[in-house]
Protein backbone atom coordinates (compact mmCIF):
# COMPACT_ATOMS: atom_id res chain seq x y z
CA UNK A 1 0.00 0.00 0.00
CA UNK A 2 2.95 2.09 0.94
CA UNK A 3 4.54 1.13 -1.62
CA UNK A 4 2.24 2.34 -4.12
CA UNK A 5 1.40 5.80 -2.89
CA UNK A 6 5.23 6.07 -3.09
CA UNK A 7 5.31 5.22 -6.50
CA UNK A 8 2.41 7.64 -7.12
CA UNK A 9 3.51 10.55 -5.18
CA UNK A 10 7.20 10.03 -7.14
CA UNK A 11 4.91 10.41 -10.75
CA UNK A 12 3.47 13.40 -8.99
CA UNK A 13 6.66 14.99 -8.13
CA UNK A 14 7.70 14.65 -11.56
CA UNK A 15 4.65 15.75 -13.35
CA UNK A 16 5.05 19.33 -11.70
CA UNK A 17 8.78 19.37 -12.63
CA UNK A 18 7.54 18.69 -16.02
CA UNK A 19 4.77 21.11 -16.12
CA UNK A 20 7.53 23.83 -15.39
CA UNK A 21 9.41 22.76 -18.44
CA UNK A 22 5.82 22.59 -20.52
CA UNK A 23 5.23 25.98 -19.39
CA UNK A 24 8.52 27.97 -20.81
CA UNK A 25 8.50 26.09 -24.25
CA UNK A 26 4.56 26.61 -24.62
CA UNK A 27 5.30 30.46 -23.87
CA UNK A 28 8.27 30.52 -26.44
CA UNK A 29 5.77 28.54 -28.92
CA UNK A 30 2.80 30.76 -28.74
CA UNK A 31 4.27 34.09 -28.23
CA UNK A 32 6.87 33.28 -31.16
CA UNK A 33 4.24 31.48 -33.41
CA UNK A 34 1.52 34.55 -33.22
CA UNK A 35 4.42 37.12 -33.39
CA UNK A 36 5.86 35.44 -36.36
CA UNK A 37 2.79 36.00 -38.34
CA UNK A 38 3.99 39.51 -38.69
CA UNK A 39 6.28 38.26 -41.81
CA UNK A 40 3.16 37.77 -43.78
CA UNK A 41 3.05 41.52 -44.23
CA UNK A 42 5.78 42.72 -43.50
CA UNK A 43 9.27 42.40 -44.51
CA UNK A 44 12.16 41.48 -41.52
CA UNK A 45 14.06 44.33 -42.92
CA UNK A 46 11.72 46.62 -42.50
CA UNK A 47 10.54 45.37 -38.85
CA UNK A 48 13.49 45.30 -37.52
CA UNK A 49 15.48 48.21 -39.39
CA UNK A 50 12.93 51.14 -39.98
CA UNK A 51 12.31 53.46 -37.74
CA UNK A 52 8.79 54.29 -38.63
CA UNK A 53 5.85 52.72 -36.98
CA UNK A 54 2.48 54.01 -38.75
CA UNK A 55 0.29 51.01 -38.13
CA UNK A 56 -3.02 53.07 -39.81
CA UNK A 57 -0.55 53.21 -42.91
CA UNK A 58 0.37 50.08 -42.64
CA UNK A 59 4.12 50.90 -41.81
CA UNK A 60 5.17 48.59 -38.94
CA UNK A 61 9.00 49.37 -37.96
CA UNK A 62 9.97 48.58 -34.61
CA UNK A 63 13.73 49.91 -34.68
CA UNK A 64 12.97 52.77 -32.33
CA UNK A 65 11.68 50.94 -30.19
CA UNK A 66 14.78 48.09 -30.06
CA UNK A 67 17.04 50.80 -29.40
CA UNK A 68 14.87 52.70 -27.47
CA UNK A 69 15.00 49.58 -25.03
CA UNK A 70 18.99 49.35 -25.29
CA UNK A 71 19.13 52.90 -24.65
CA UNK A 72 17.32 52.79 -21.77
CA UNK A 73 18.53 50.18 -19.95
CA UNK A 74 22.22 51.04 -20.53
CA UNK A 75 21.22 54.73 -18.81
CA UNK A 76 19.47 52.91 -16.27
CA UNK A 77 22.67 50.60 -15.63
CA UNK A 78 24.63 53.74 -15.58
CA UNK A 79 23.16 55.49 -12.97
CA UNK A 80 22.46 52.58 -10.82
CA UNK A 81 25.17 50.09 -10.96
CA UNK A 82 28.32 52.98 -9.41
CA UNK A 83 25.41 53.09 -6.60
CA UNK A 84 24.65 49.58 -6.22
CA UNK A 85 28.21 48.13 -6.19
CA UNK A 86 29.60 51.04 -3.60
CA UNK A 87 26.56 50.41 -1.40
CA UNK A 88 27.64 46.89 -1.77
CA UNK A 89 30.93 47.46 -0.59
CA UNK A 90 29.64 50.08 2.11
CA UNK A 91 27.17 47.11 3.23
CA UNK A 92 29.53 44.14 3.27
CA UNK A 93 33.24 46.09 4.42
CA UNK A 94 32.45 49.39 6.11
CA UNK A 95 28.95 49.55 7.81
CA UNK A 96 28.60 49.10 11.35
CA UNK A 97 26.11 46.21 12.57
CA UNK A 98 23.73 48.72 13.03
CA UNK A 99 23.18 50.41 9.93
CA UNK A 100 23.19 47.25 8.17
CA UNK A 101 20.51 45.90 10.29
CA UNK A 102 18.21 49.03 8.72
CA UNK A 103 19.49 49.07 5.24
CA UNK A 104 19.78 45.59 4.33
CA UNK A 105 16.03 45.04 5.45
CA UNK A 106 15.20 48.24 3.55
CA UNK A 107 16.98 47.25 0.13
CA UNK A 108 15.17 43.87 0.57
CA UNK A 109 11.61 45.64 1.06
CA UNK A 110 12.32 47.75 -1.90
CA UNK A 111 12.83 44.59 -4.38
CA UNK A 112 8.83 43.94 -3.37
CA UNK A 113 7.49 47.51 -3.74
CA UNK A 114 4.78 47.72 -7.14
CA UNK A 115 6.17 49.26 -10.39
CA UNK A 116 3.68 51.46 -10.97
CA UNK A 117 4.15 52.77 -7.22
CA UNK A 118 7.74 53.58 -8.91
CA UNK A 119 5.90 54.78 -11.62
CA UNK A 120 4.03 57.14 -9.92
CA UNK A 121 6.74 58.89 -8.10
CA UNK A 122 8.52 58.90 -11.42
CA UNK A 123 5.22 60.81 -12.45
CA UNK A 124 4.45 63.28 -9.82
CA UNK A 125 8.17 63.65 -9.08
CA UNK A 126 11.04 63.20 -11.81
CA UNK A 127 8.73 64.35 -14.77
CA UNK A 128 8.29 67.94 -13.43
CA UNK A 129 11.72 68.26 -12.47
CA UNK A 130 13.00 67.16 -15.45
CA UNK A 131 10.19 69.68 -17.33
CA UNK A 132 11.76 72.29 -15.04
CA UNK A 133 15.09 72.27 -16.02
CA UNK A 134 14.84 71.59 -19.52
CA UNK A 135 11.37 73.64 -20.71
CA UNK A 136 9.53 70.67 -21.68
CA UNK A 137 6.73 68.25 -20.44
CA UNK A 138 9.65 66.36 -18.43
CA UNK A 139 8.04 63.24 -20.08
CA UNK A 140 11.01 61.26 -21.62
CA UNK A 141 13.77 58.83 -21.32
CA UNK A 142 15.63 60.48 -18.49
CA UNK A 143 12.74 59.99 -16.11
CA UNK A 144 12.36 56.41 -17.26
CA UNK A 145 16.17 55.94 -16.58
CA UNK A 146 15.93 57.69 -12.84
CA UNK A 147 13.04 55.40 -11.96
CA UNK A 148 14.36 51.98 -13.25
CA UNK A 149 17.38 52.96 -11.95
CA UNK A 150 16.03 53.44 -8.13
CA UNK A 151 13.64 49.70 -9.44
CA UNK A 152 17.16 48.01 -10.02
CA UNK A 153 19.61 48.92 -7.03
CA UNK A 154 18.19 47.16 -4.96
CA UNK A 155 18.47 43.90 -7.17
CA UNK A 156 22.16 44.41 -7.99
CA UNK A 157 22.83 45.60 -4.68
CA UNK A 158 21.88 42.64 -2.75
CA UNK A 159 23.30 40.28 -4.59
CA UNK A 160 26.22 41.67 -5.26
CA UNK A 161 27.05 41.89 -1.42
CA UNK A 162 26.30 38.33 -1.34
CA UNK A 163 28.86 37.67 -4.03
CA UNK A 164 31.05 39.77 -1.49
CA UNK A 165 30.52 38.45 1.59
CA UNK A 166 30.92 34.42 0.21
CA UNK A 167 34.67 35.06 -0.58
CA UNK A 168 37.12 33.61 1.51
CA UNK A 169 38.53 35.88 4.66
CA UNK A 170 41.86 34.39 3.78
CA UNK A 171 42.30 36.37 0.89
CA UNK A 172 41.10 38.97 2.72
CA UNK A 173 44.00 38.98 5.39
CA UNK A 174 46.76 37.85 2.99
CA UNK A 175 46.49 41.24 1.61
CA UNK A 176 46.44 42.91 4.36
CA UNK A 177 49.29 40.96 5.96
CA UNK A 178 51.34 42.55 2.77
CA UNK A 179 50.35 45.87 3.94
CA UNK A 180 47.37 46.82 1.67
CA UNK A 181 44.91 49.48 2.72
CA UNK A 182 41.24 48.62 2.90
CA UNK A 183 40.52 50.51 -0.16
CA UNK A 184 43.05 48.56 -2.57
CA UNK A 185 42.39 45.07 -0.90
CA UNK A 186 38.58 46.06 -2.20
CA UNK A 187 39.75 47.25 -5.29
CA UNK A 188 42.65 44.71 -5.98
CA UNK A 189 41.33 41.34 -4.44
CA UNK A 190 37.51 41.99 -3.57
CA UNK A 191 36.27 43.16 -6.36
CA UNK A 192 38.20 41.09 -9.18
CA UNK A 193 37.39 38.06 -6.58
CA UNK A 194 33.70 38.84 -6.18
CA UNK A 195 33.08 40.01 -10.01
CA UNK A 196 31.18 36.84 -11.34
CA UNK A 197 28.55 38.01 -8.67
CA UNK A 198 28.51 41.28 -9.11
CA UNK A 199 28.33 40.68 -13.22
CA UNK A 200 25.14 38.55 -12.50
CA UNK A 201 23.66 40.95 -10.30
CA UNK A 202 24.03 43.86 -13.26
CA UNK A 203 22.77 41.10 -15.78
CA UNK A 204 19.90 40.27 -13.54
CA UNK A 205 19.29 43.98 -12.67
CA UNK A 206 19.31 44.63 -16.61
CA UNK A 207 16.36 41.91 -16.91
CA UNK A 208 14.45 43.59 -15.00
CA UNK A 209 15.06 46.89 -16.86
CA UNK A 210 14.45 45.59 -20.13
CA UNK A 211 11.20 44.07 -19.15
CA UNK A 212 9.69 46.72 -17.16
CA UNK A 213 6.86 48.31 -18.58
CA UNK A 214 4.26 49.81 -16.37
CA UNK A 215 6.52 52.43 -14.77
CA UNK A 216 8.45 53.34 -18.01
CA UNK A 217 5.31 53.44 -19.40
CA UNK A 218 3.75 55.98 -16.69
CA UNK A 219 6.87 58.49 -17.43
CA UNK A 220 8.23 57.76 -20.87
CA UNK A 221 5.65 59.99 -22.89
CA UNK A 222 4.94 57.48 -24.89
CA UNK A 223 5.76 58.52 -28.98
CA UNK A 224 7.26 56.57 -31.24
CA UNK A 225 10.12 58.63 -32.01
CA UNK A 226 13.90 58.23 -31.51
CA UNK A 227 14.72 60.36 -28.28
CA UNK A 228 16.33 63.78 -29.14
CA UNK A 229 16.51 65.18 -25.59
CA UNK A 230 16.73 64.16 -21.95
CA UNK A 231 12.71 65.87 -22.52
CA UNK A 232 12.29 64.56 -25.48
CA UNK A 233 8.84 61.98 -25.33
CA UNK A 234 10.04 58.03 -26.48
CA UNK A 235 8.90 54.07 -26.89
CA UNK A 236 10.59 51.46 -25.90
CA UNK A 237 9.04 47.77 -26.60
CA UNK A 238 7.53 47.44 -22.97
CA UNK A 239 5.26 50.89 -23.52
CA UNK A 240 4.27 50.23 -27.23
CA UNK A 241 2.60 47.38 -26.11
CA UNK A 242 1.00 48.52 -22.96
CA UNK A 243 -0.18 51.18 -25.18
CA UNK A 244 -1.14 49.63 -28.71
CA UNK A 245 -2.17 46.16 -27.25
CA UNK A 246 -6.28 47.04 -26.37
CA UNK A 247 -6.32 49.43 -29.44
CA UNK A 248 -5.67 46.66 -31.43
CA UNK A 249 -7.55 43.52 -33.07
CA UNK A 250 -6.57 40.13 -32.05
CA UNK A 251 -4.84 38.51 -35.78
CA UNK A 252 -4.16 42.10 -37.19
CA UNK A 253 -1.00 43.02 -38.82
CA UNK A 254 -0.50 45.48 -35.64
CA UNK A 255 -1.53 42.97 -32.97
CA UNK A 256 1.19 40.73 -34.58
CA UNK A 257 3.89 42.80 -34.40
CA UNK A 258 3.48 43.54 -30.99
CA UNK A 259 3.41 39.54 -30.09
CA UNK A 260 6.81 40.21 -32.17
CA UNK A 261 8.41 42.64 -30.02
CA UNK A 262 7.11 40.24 -26.85
CA UNK A 263 9.02 37.86 -28.43
CA UNK A 264 12.13 40.26 -29.17
CA UNK A 265 11.97 40.88 -24.92
CA UNK A 266 11.57 37.21 -24.36
CA UNK A 267 14.88 35.94 -27.16
CA UNK A 268 16.82 39.07 -24.83
CA UNK A 269 15.81 37.87 -21.30
CA UNK A 270 16.35 34.01 -22.46
CA UNK A 271 20.20 35.40 -23.73
CA UNK A 272 20.87 37.10 -20.09
CA UNK A 273 20.08 33.95 -18.47
CA UNK A 274 22.09 31.96 -20.73
CA UNK A 275 24.99 34.39 -19.74
CA UNK A 276 24.29 34.27 -16.06
CA UNK A 277 24.68 30.22 -16.57
CA UNK A 278 28.34 31.21 -19.01
CA UNK A 279 29.46 33.03 -15.52
CA UNK A 280 28.15 30.77 -13.13
CA UNK A 281 29.94 27.85 -15.04
CA UNK A 282 33.48 29.58 -15.56
CA UNK A 283 33.03 30.46 -11.75
CA UNK A 284 32.99 26.40 -10.88
CA UNK A 285 36.49 25.83 -12.47
CA UNK B 1 49.23 57.80 -1.44
CA UNK B 2 47.64 54.66 -0.72
CA UNK B 3 46.00 56.36 2.72
CA UNK B 4 45.13 58.72 0.87
CA UNK B 5 43.27 57.27 -1.86
CA UNK B 6 42.21 55.15 1.09
CA UNK B 7 40.67 57.88 3.19
CA UNK B 8 38.99 59.26 0.13
CA UNK B 9 36.87 55.69 -0.92
CA UNK B 10 35.90 55.27 2.72
CA UNK B 11 34.26 58.72 2.34
CA UNK B 12 32.79 58.26 -0.96
CA UNK B 13 31.31 54.79 0.30
CA UNK B 14 29.90 56.05 3.46
CA UNK B 15 28.41 58.66 1.12
CA UNK B 16 26.89 56.12 -1.09
CA UNK B 17 25.56 54.22 1.80
CA UNK B 18 23.86 56.96 3.35
CA UNK B 19 22.65 58.42 -0.02
CA UNK B 20 20.99 54.80 -0.47
CA UNK B 21 19.10 54.77 2.66
CA UNK B 22 18.04 58.41 2.10
CA UNK B 23 16.77 57.54 -1.30
CA UNK B 24 14.78 54.76 0.14
CA UNK B 25 13.39 56.83 3.20
CA UNK B 26 12.25 59.61 0.69
CA UNK B 27 10.65 57.31 -1.33
CA UNK B 28 9.15 55.83 1.24
CA UNK B 29 8.07 58.98 3.22
CA UNK B 30 6.75 60.62 -0.11
CA UNK B 31 4.16 58.10 -0.84
CA UNK B 32 2.94 57.59 2.63
CA UNK B 33 3.08 60.88 3.19
CA UNK B 34 1.10 61.86 0.47
CA UNK B 35 -1.40 58.79 0.08
CA UNK B 36 -2.20 58.26 4.03
CA UNK B 37 -4.52 61.23 4.26
CA UNK B 38 -6.57 59.96 1.79
CA UNK B 39 -7.52 56.62 2.90
CA UNK B 40 -10.86 57.26 4.60
CA UNK B 41 -12.76 54.01 5.20
CA UNK B 42 -15.03 55.59 2.39
CA UNK B 43 -11.78 55.24 0.03
CA UNK B 44 -10.41 51.86 0.99
CA UNK B 45 -14.38 50.14 1.00
CA UNK B 46 -16.13 52.25 -1.60
CA UNK B 47 -17.13 51.34 -4.92
CA UNK B 48 -15.04 53.34 -7.52
CA UNK B 49 -16.87 56.35 -9.97
CA UNK B 50 -16.28 56.38 -13.75
CA UNK B 51 -16.58 60.12 -14.30
CA UNK B 52 -16.82 61.75 -10.56
CA UNK B 53 -14.54 62.21 -7.75
CA UNK B 54 -14.93 60.64 -5.12
CA UNK B 55 -14.57 56.91 -6.28
CA UNK B 56 -13.16 54.14 -3.68
CA UNK B 57 -10.99 51.09 -4.48
CA UNK B 58 -12.68 48.92 -2.17
CA UNK B 59 -13.91 46.11 -5.23
CA UNK B 60 -10.16 46.41 -6.24
CA UNK B 61 -8.57 45.54 -2.94
CA UNK B 62 -11.01 42.73 -2.99
CA UNK B 63 -9.38 41.57 -6.43
CA UNK B 64 -5.92 41.95 -5.28
CA UNK B 65 -6.23 39.70 -2.72
CA UNK B 66 -8.80 37.06 -4.81
CA UNK B 67 -6.66 36.70 -7.41
CA UNK B 68 -3.38 36.48 -5.38
CA UNK B 69 -5.36 33.28 -2.82
CA UNK B 70 -5.91 31.35 -6.34
CA UNK B 71 -2.73 32.15 -7.74
CA UNK B 72 -1.05 30.53 -4.79
CA UNK B 73 -3.44 28.11 -4.66
CA UNK B 74 -2.76 27.21 -8.13
CA UNK B 75 0.80 27.50 -7.94
CA UNK B 76 2.35 26.40 -4.45
CA UNK B 77 1.55 22.73 -5.12
CA UNK B 78 3.20 22.45 -8.18
CA UNK B 79 6.03 24.85 -7.88
CA UNK B 80 6.70 22.82 -4.10
CA UNK B 81 5.97 19.44 -6.15
CA UNK B 82 8.79 20.75 -8.89
CA UNK B 83 10.96 22.02 -5.88
CA UNK B 84 10.76 18.58 -3.58
CA UNK B 85 11.68 16.79 -7.06
CA UNK B 86 14.63 18.39 -8.28
CA UNK B 87 16.02 18.51 -4.10
CA UNK B 88 15.09 14.45 -3.22
CA UNK B 89 14.60 12.52 -6.73
CA UNK B 90 16.53 14.06 -9.43
CA UNK B 91 20.06 12.48 -10.76
CA UNK B 92 22.19 13.99 -12.77
CA UNK B 93 20.78 13.92 -16.11
CA UNK B 94 19.74 15.71 -19.31
CA UNK B 95 16.49 15.78 -17.33
CA UNK B 96 17.04 17.45 -14.30
CA UNK B 97 19.55 19.83 -16.35
CA UNK B 98 16.08 21.07 -18.72
CA UNK B 99 14.32 21.65 -15.74
CA UNK B 100 16.53 23.51 -13.96
CA UNK B 101 17.48 25.57 -17.26
CA UNK B 102 13.36 25.76 -17.37
CA UNK B 103 13.13 27.06 -13.90
CA UNK B 104 15.45 29.93 -14.42
CA UNK B 105 14.11 30.60 -17.91
CA UNK B 106 10.62 31.09 -16.56
CA UNK B 107 11.86 33.45 -13.94
CA UNK B 108 13.80 35.86 -16.54
CA UNK B 109 10.28 35.84 -18.50
CA UNK B 110 9.52 39.94 -18.46
CA UNK B 111 6.20 40.08 -17.09
CA UNK B 112 4.44 42.00 -19.93
CA UNK B 113 5.47 38.78 -22.52
CA UNK B 114 3.49 36.82 -19.23
CA UNK B 115 0.82 38.76 -19.58
CA UNK B 116 0.43 38.11 -23.51
CA UNK B 117 0.72 34.87 -23.14
CA UNK B 118 -2.19 34.34 -20.98
CA UNK B 119 -4.49 36.95 -23.26
CA UNK B 120 -3.43 34.73 -26.00
CA UNK B 121 -4.07 30.84 -24.22
CA UNK B 122 -6.39 31.89 -21.22
CA UNK B 123 -8.27 34.30 -22.43
CA UNK B 124 -8.57 34.28 -25.94
CA UNK B 125 -7.87 29.85 -26.79
CA UNK B 126 -9.67 28.97 -23.98
CA UNK B 127 -12.66 31.65 -24.09
CA UNK B 128 -12.06 32.64 -20.17
CA UNK B 129 -12.96 36.30 -21.40
CA UNK B 130 -10.74 38.98 -19.12
CA UNK B 131 -11.43 37.42 -15.99
CA UNK B 132 -10.44 36.66 -12.41
CA UNK B 133 -9.44 33.07 -13.25
CA UNK B 134 -7.55 34.46 -16.15
CA UNK B 135 -5.65 36.64 -14.10
CA UNK B 136 -4.59 34.03 -11.55
CA UNK B 137 -3.97 31.25 -13.85
CA UNK B 138 -1.47 34.06 -15.54
CA UNK B 139 -0.16 35.21 -12.21
CA UNK B 140 0.27 31.43 -10.68
CA UNK B 141 2.93 31.19 -14.19
CA UNK B 142 4.90 34.32 -12.24
CA UNK B 143 4.59 32.78 -8.66
CA UNK B 144 5.94 29.17 -9.82
CA UNK B 145 9.66 29.40 -10.74
CA UNK B 146 10.20 31.19 -7.32
CA UNK B 147 8.21 28.83 -5.50
CA UNK B 148 10.78 26.03 -6.66
CA UNK B 149 13.71 27.66 -5.55
CA UNK B 150 12.58 28.67 -2.49
CA UNK B 151 11.94 25.01 -1.96
CA UNK B 152 14.39 23.33 -3.54
CA UNK B 153 16.71 25.10 -1.75
CA UNK B 154 14.80 24.86 1.66
CA UNK B 155 15.02 21.02 1.51
CA UNK B 156 18.79 20.98 0.56
CA UNK B 157 19.96 23.29 3.77
CA UNK B 158 18.06 19.74 5.67
CA UNK B 159 20.58 17.73 7.18
CA UNK B 160 21.09 14.39 5.35
CA UNK B 161 20.80 12.55 8.76
CA UNK B 162 17.15 13.69 8.85
CA UNK B 163 16.68 11.18 5.82
CA UNK B 164 18.97 8.69 6.89
CA UNK B 165 16.99 8.50 10.11
CA UNK B 166 13.86 8.37 8.29
CA UNK B 167 14.82 5.68 5.88
CA UNK B 168 15.94 3.86 9.03
CA UNK B 169 12.97 3.61 10.83
CA UNK B 170 11.24 1.94 7.78
CA UNK B 171 9.61 4.92 6.06
CA UNK B 172 9.31 5.27 2.24
CA UNK B 173 10.68 8.36 0.40
CA UNK B 174 7.31 9.87 0.50
CA UNK B 175 6.92 9.11 3.97
CA UNK B 176 9.62 11.20 4.49
CA UNK B 177 8.77 13.70 2.94
CA UNK B 178 5.66 14.27 4.30
CA UNK B 179 6.75 13.63 7.69
CA UNK B 180 10.00 14.74 8.51
CA UNK B 181 11.31 17.16 5.30
CA UNK B 182 8.32 19.03 4.41
CA UNK B 183 7.11 19.98 8.25
CA UNK B 184 11.00 20.58 9.29
CA UNK B 185 11.09 22.93 6.08
CA UNK B 186 7.96 25.44 6.67
CA UNK B 187 9.70 27.96 7.95
CA UNK B 188 11.42 28.54 4.95
CA UNK B 189 8.48 27.55 2.63
CA UNK B 190 6.41 30.23 4.68
CA UNK B 191 8.84 32.79 3.81
CA UNK B 192 9.05 32.25 0.07
CA UNK B 193 5.21 32.12 -0.20
CA UNK B 194 4.85 35.69 1.33
CA UNK B 195 7.95 36.89 -0.75
CA UNK B 196 6.37 35.71 -3.86
CA UNK B 197 2.54 37.31 -2.33
CA UNK B 198 4.02 40.41 -2.42
CA UNK B 199 5.33 40.26 -5.77
CA UNK B 200 2.43 38.98 -6.90
CA UNK B 201 -0.08 41.90 -5.38
CA UNK B 202 1.86 44.52 -7.09
CA UNK B 203 1.82 43.06 -10.50
CA UNK B 204 0.13 45.17 -13.10
CA UNK B 205 1.46 43.60 -16.48
CA UNK B 206 0.46 40.69 -15.83
CA UNK B 207 -3.21 41.96 -15.08
CA UNK B 208 -4.43 44.55 -17.67
CA UNK B 209 -4.05 41.72 -20.33
CA UNK B 210 -5.62 39.21 -18.13
CA UNK B 211 -7.61 40.41 -15.62
CA UNK B 212 -9.10 43.30 -17.34
CA UNK B 213 -9.14 46.99 -16.24
CA UNK B 214 -13.00 47.18 -14.97
CA UNK B 215 -14.85 45.43 -11.76
CA UNK B 216 -18.34 43.76 -11.50
CA UNK B 217 -20.95 45.89 -10.63
CA UNK B 218 -21.54 43.66 -7.49
CA UNK B 219 -18.96 43.63 -4.91
CA UNK B 220 -17.21 41.48 -3.43
CA UNK B 221 -18.15 39.18 -6.61
CA UNK B 222 -16.91 35.24 -6.13
CA UNK B 223 -17.51 34.82 -9.94
CA UNK B 224 -13.73 33.51 -10.61
CA UNK B 225 -15.61 34.62 -14.47
CA UNK B 226 -16.17 38.39 -13.27
CA UNK B 227 -13.92 41.04 -14.80
CA UNK B 228 -11.00 41.59 -11.89
CA UNK B 229 -9.45 44.67 -11.70
CA UNK B 230 -6.53 45.08 -9.08
CA UNK B 231 -5.34 47.90 -6.94
CA UNK B 232 -1.96 47.71 -8.67
CA UNK B 233 -4.06 47.99 -11.75
CA UNK B 234 -6.41 50.37 -11.23
CA UNK B 235 -3.28 53.05 -10.11
CA UNK B 236 -2.14 52.55 -13.49
CA UNK B 237 -5.38 53.17 -15.02
CA UNK B 238 -6.90 55.62 -13.33
CA UNK B 239 -3.78 57.87 -13.86
CA UNK B 240 -3.10 57.03 -17.92
CA UNK B 241 -6.87 56.28 -19.24
CA UNK B 242 -9.21 57.64 -16.48
CA UNK B 243 -11.91 60.25 -16.85
CA UNK B 244 -11.76 60.76 -13.19
CA UNK B 245 -10.98 64.45 -12.05
CA UNK B 246 -9.78 63.34 -8.92
CA UNK B 247 -7.17 60.71 -10.29
CA UNK B 248 -3.99 61.65 -8.70
CA UNK B 249 -5.58 61.57 -5.40
CA UNK B 250 -6.92 57.88 -6.05
CA UNK B 251 -3.50 56.82 -7.65
CA UNK B 252 -1.63 58.12 -4.45
CA UNK B 253 -4.26 56.52 -2.27
CA UNK B 254 -4.12 53.17 -3.90
CA UNK B 255 -0.02 53.35 -3.84
CA UNK B 256 -0.02 54.10 -0.40
CA UNK B 257 -2.85 51.27 0.12
CA UNK B 258 -0.38 48.84 -1.81
CA UNK B 259 3.00 49.99 0.30
CA UNK B 260 1.18 49.38 3.42
CA UNK B 261 -0.03 45.86 2.52
CA UNK B 262 3.29 44.95 1.64
CA UNK B 263 4.85 46.43 4.39
CA UNK B 264 2.78 44.37 6.71
CA UNK B 265 3.08 41.07 4.61
CA UNK B 266 6.60 41.93 5.40
CA UNK B 267 6.83 43.34 8.82
CA UNK B 268 3.68 40.69 9.88
CA UNK B 269 4.99 37.35 8.08
CA UNK B 270 8.66 37.25 6.85
CA UNK B 271 10.73 39.29 8.98
CA UNK B 272 9.18 37.19 12.57
CA UNK B 273 9.48 33.75 11.06
CA UNK B 274 13.36 35.00 9.41
CA UNK B 275 14.13 36.13 13.13
CA UNK B 276 13.01 32.93 14.40
CA UNK B 277 14.56 30.82 11.66
CA UNK B 278 17.88 31.99 12.24
CA UNK B 279 17.17 31.50 16.31
CA UNK B 280 16.49 27.59 15.84
CA UNK B 281 19.41 27.10 13.53
CA UNK B 282 21.46 28.55 16.01
CA UNK B 283 22.79 31.13 13.15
Amino acid sequence: MSKRTDRLMRGVFIASATFVSIIIFSIILFVGKQGVQTFRDVSPAEFFFSTDWTPLENRYGALVFILGSFLLTGLALLFAVPFAVGGAIFLAKYAPSWVREILRPAVDLFVGIPSVVYGLVGLTVFVPWIGKATGTAGFGVLAAALILAIMILPTILSVSEDALRTISRSLEEGSYALGATRWQTIRLVLLPAASPGVLTGIILGMGRAIGEAMAVQMVIGNAPLLPTGPGSPTSVLTTEIVKDMPNSIFGSTVNNALFLMSLVLLLVSLVLILLIRVIASRREV
Amino acid sequence: MGKLSDRVATILLWFIGLSILAILFWFLYRILSQGLPHLAPRFVFGMPEEILPGGGVGPQLFNSFYILLLSLAISIPLGIGAGVWLAEYAKKHWFTDLIRLSTEMLASVPSIVFGLFGMLVFVTVLGLGFSIIGGALTLSLLNLPILVRVTEETLRGLPGSYREASAALGATKWQTIKSVLLPTSLLGLITGITLVAGRALGESAILIFTAGVSVSRFAPDFNVFASGETLSVHLWYVLSEGLVPDAREIAEGSAALLVLVILIINLCLALPFRYWYRRSSGR
